[in-house]
């Protein structure tokens, strides 16, 4: 499979601290020869490590406005996430107009998509054979960490797609319905996250293909100064509360009306609790929503908003918007047929733990990471470039890096050696014996007082 | 046990009352078995049982022994413990029963699914108890059970 990913490495910027590395929660990153190195088939696109980047050189990559060009109609989805980046007394239809005055032809709320799904996960959850908890798939660094990480979850992942899906997919079905070619239609997310950006490029060529993700801030910077020339058209504005709190942690089983249901974020926070599940520690519990980023999406390192202060916002909105506009059980079995709610991409167990594909190697490998452990300091340093003694025991095993990459070990080994030089320079060659002992400074004993 | 010789062999005290570092023996294992590569559901099946042994003691005893020896086709894990023992074994194995006193159900632990739980995930399950002296269970993982 195309690995795809959207955090990428800015060369000139990275000095090689070792802030990422510890951060990272697949242990994905490596410092080498000066430069952070990212592994694909480990990274999830969570973006920790643009959070924690001091000398900010590691960037998402995203799409311009430029790209719109490309096609006859395009469709802006903005992120729920987006509207929590204004001010909230800023009307929705204003900030909605605002997309389309930066050249989209029509808006397609995510926060809408996320509704829809929120009926279409409340009548999934009815089912019998139900391996519980259920695990939101909305978050795609969520679902990647579980294909890196937690494999033995899989089957408990949401097999539905993400709002962004669903919402693509509705809205590729409105445009086409208006007689626009598929080719003709470009649909990009307005992102708040680099891992969302590699679900858009994931998405395929089908009814879900999403043709760009463009950055929330780039969007933010381009609108900011111009909104308030900015018309409001309030008609524009359909989602309500339930869609709107998805911006934020806990939205998602709010939308889902009562019942057992949890809410995690931040990606450390969500590892803690797969542990537990993994352990068959959450009894009870029949949904979780999992979120990477501390707060939701509105903790998106593509956010401009703080944080905190989005969520206010959100909160605001949800009164404000506290409306819900339904839709036909018609129309709702239409997109069922059409595929809106079904994944594109199976879930897959990546695999990239496993120290080999042969058992019985794998088996000696973990051996000798155990054996090579005990002679590293166990201080998790990062200065050999890997993020923990551990981790460099099985990079030195796979044959990525050299046991003197450690900087204790490598001081042993001097030491070692210079035992060695010293022992060597003391024995004295039969020659000269009697002659040169005391030249070198060496040992006590040997003749040379006797002679 | 068999000649058959374990190609890795894990050993690690628990200590009763220790909630902070309860689940450290059941993840390290989880890892080891991730890292080797058996099947995600066999590796879920016995970690689930693991950490159901070792919460037994972390829960009821006063301290204990993890063993686990891991072969190329199953795992044998034995936990030995010094504490209560169980008084009726037969009880304890019913879903829902739980010994734990209360301030630790408050907890959340000791829901009483333990046994069950570990006789449900274990290919074998042998439990030797002896009232006021401790208990030792012994489970079995077949990876292809015949």
């Amino acid at each position: 499979m195309e690995v795809f990913h959207s955090v990428f490495l800015d060369e000139e910027k990275c000095k090689g601290c070792t802030h990422c590395i510890r951060r990272c929660p697949t242990e994905a990153i490596r410092v080498k020869g000066g430069k952070a190195r990212i592994d694909e088939e480990r990274c999830t696109d969570c973006g920790e490590c643009i959070r924690t980047c001091p000398n900010h050189a590691k960037y998402a990559q995203t799409d311009s406005l430029e790209a719109l060009q490309e096609f006859r109609y395009t469709i802006a989805l903005p992120a729920p996430a987006f509207y929590a980046q204004f001010k909230f007394t800023i009307p929705l239809g204003k900030v909605l107009n605002g997309l389309l005055r930066l050249g989209f032809n029509e808006v397609f709320e995510v926060a809408r998509g996320a509704e829809i799904l929120a009926a279409e996960i409340v009548r999934f959850l009815q089912r019998r054979d139900l391996v519980l908890p259920v695990i939101s798939s909305a978050c795609p660094a969520v679902v990647r960490l579980v294909e890196v990480k937690f494999p033995s979850l899989l089957d408990n992942l949401l097999p539905l797609d993400s709002p962004l899906g669903v919402a693509a997919k509705i809205a590729r079905l409105g445009a086409l319905k208006k007689g626009y070619r598929p080719e003709e239609v470009g649909v990009f997310f307005i992102t708040p996250c680099p891992a969302k950006v590699t679900e858009a490029r994931q998405s395929g060529k089908g009814l879900g293909r999403i043709d760009g993700a463009i950055s929330m801030a780039s969007i933010y910077a381009r609108l900011v100064s111009e909104l308030h020339l900015v018309e409001d058209i309030p008609d524009l504005q359909i989602a309500g509360f339930k869609g709107i709190g998805w911006a934020r942690s806990g939205g998602e089983q709010e939308s889902l009306g009562e019942g057992e249901y949890m809410a995690v974020d931040g990606i450390h926070n969500v590892i803690s609790v797969f542990e537990k599940i993994e352990v068959g520690e959450l009894k009870g519990v029949v949904y979780c929503e999992a979120q990477a980023c501390v707060g939701g999406c509105v903790g998106g390192v593509l956010a401009v908003q703080n944080p905190f202060i989005a969520k206010v916002n959100v909160n605001h909105l949800m009164k404000k918007y506290s409306v819900f506009r339904p839709w036909s059980e018609e129309e709702m079995e239409t997109w069922r047929r059409a595929g809106v709610f079904a994944r594109e991409r199976v879930y897959e167990a990546k695999e990239v733990m496993k120290l080999d594909r042969d058992f019985q190697k794998a088996m000696e490998k973990y051996q000798r990471i155990e054996h090579l452990l005990e002679r590293l300091p166990g201080l998790d340093c990062g200065a050999c470039g890997s993020p923990t003694c551990r981790a460099l025991a099985e990079d030195v095993v796979q044959g990525k890096a050299e046991e003197i990459d450690c900087p204790f070990l490598l001081r042993d080994n001097m030491l070692e050696l210079a035992k060695e030089i010293y022992a060597l320079a003391s024995k004295v060659p039969q020659t000269m014996s009697g002659k040169r002992r005391e030249d070198i400074g060496g040992s006590n004993s040997g003749p040379c007082a006797t002679s | 046990m068999t000649d058959e010789r374990p190609l890795i062999e894990l050993e690690r005290k628990i200590a009763g009352g220790d909630f902070q570092s309860a689940g450290d023996v059941s993840s390290e294992l989880k890892r080891i078995l991730q890292q080797v590569g058996f099947p995600p559901p066999f590796s879920r099946r016995v970690v689930i049982a693991a950490y159901e042994a070792e919460m037994n003691v972390v829960i009821h005893a006063w301290r204990g022994i993890f063993r686990a020896w891991i072969f190329p086709n199953r795992v044998h894990i034995e936990v030995d413990d010094e504490g209560p023992g169980i008084p009726d074994l037969e009880l304890a194995f019913q879903e829902g029963y739980s010994t734990a006193p209360p301030h630790i159900r408050e907890m959340g632990f000791g829901a009483g699914y333990g046994l069950s739980n570990m006789k449900k995930c274990s290919d074998r399950l042998e439990i030797d108890t002896r009232v006021g002296e401790g208990t030792k269970v012994i489970m079995d993982f077949f990876l292809n059970p015949s």
